[in-house]
């Protein structure tokens, strides 16, 4: 048995009951051929980091599934491949650590990267939060949260900054 | 009177006290990088949308390979762009 991702991008045009059919294809389709779905992912309209074929944003779908064999992927992607619908699509092999990282992130054990926050406080820049970490995967049972630390320096607070400030008060005063 | 905290400095006093980098990979045992997780992979490469050398990231070969795999998938399915200016 073979694990696999099949992404693909629908064209945000079609009304949402074409949207949602267009889905259903394809996974009737890897049933039909003896396939087992795992989880389907409607990531829903997102922005595309750049414009294919004149289309800005689109529907983002993930259908995560096993196989008993790779045959079924030739056809899946020759049927993506032929659907005006489709406007991109891509299918991964999952490893032991993608099927545990995809379980673990249904179940809310992993949550998405998020961004740092810097915040400025009296002329002095801090790094606010450290980012929310992507939970270690260790084998204990447990997993904990490991706050991931910065490896690229951010900006050291200057040092310079604070006494250059004092005398610019005495002056006032 | 100057005063302790009135004391320039001539050059930063933190030059040369850079920690060591690392792979945080291996730190964190993190064994599968997400190609949809444009934030975690927003770390990897610069503002014009390129990988970032190992050199800077600290990441060991193994996982420098898998997060420019990652980054390539990303950059297929739209999520991250092929080239851009003022990414980040």
């Amino acid at each position: 048995m073979n694990h696999y991702e099949v992404n693909f991008i629908i064209d945000p045009v079609l009304s949402g009951d074409e949207i949602k059919s267009t889905a259903k294809v394809y996974e009737t389709l890897l049933v039909d051929n003896g396939c087992t779905i795992v989880h389907v992912n409607e990531m829903g309209l997102r922005q595309l980091a750049y414009s294919i074929n004149k289309r800005t944003s689109g529907i983002f779908y993930c259908i995560e599934f096993s196989s008993p064999s790779g045959t079924i992927i030739s056809k899946l992607e020759l049927a993506l491949r032929r659907d005006e619908r489709i406007i991109r699509f891509l299918t991964v092999k999952l490893d032991k650590y993608g099927i545990k990282y995809n379980e673990d992130r249904r179940t809310g054990k992993i949550t998405s990267y998020k961004k740092k926050e810097k915040r400025k406080t009296d002329g002095e820049t801090v790094v606010a939060e450290k980012p929310e970490a992507v939970v270690a995967k260790t084998p204990a049972p447990a997993p904990v949260p490991v706050e991931a630390p910065v490896p690229v320096p951010v900006e050291v607070p200057v040092p310079v900054e604070a006494p250059v400030m004092a005398p610019v008060i005495n002056e006032e005063e | 009177m100057a005063s302790r905290d009135d004391i320039k400095f001539l050059s930063n006093p933190t030059i040369g006290n850079s920690r060591k980098k690392y792979c945080r990979f291996k730190k964190f045992g993190i064994r599968y990088i997400d190609y949809k997780d444009s934030d975690f992979l927003l770390q990897f490469i610069n503002e014009q949308g390129k990988l970032l050398p190992r050199r800077i990231t600290g990441n060991s070969l193994k996982y420098q390979k898998l997060v420019a795999v990652a980054v390539k998938r990303a950059r297929h399915l739209a999520i991250l762009p092929y080239v851009t200016d003022l990414l980040k």
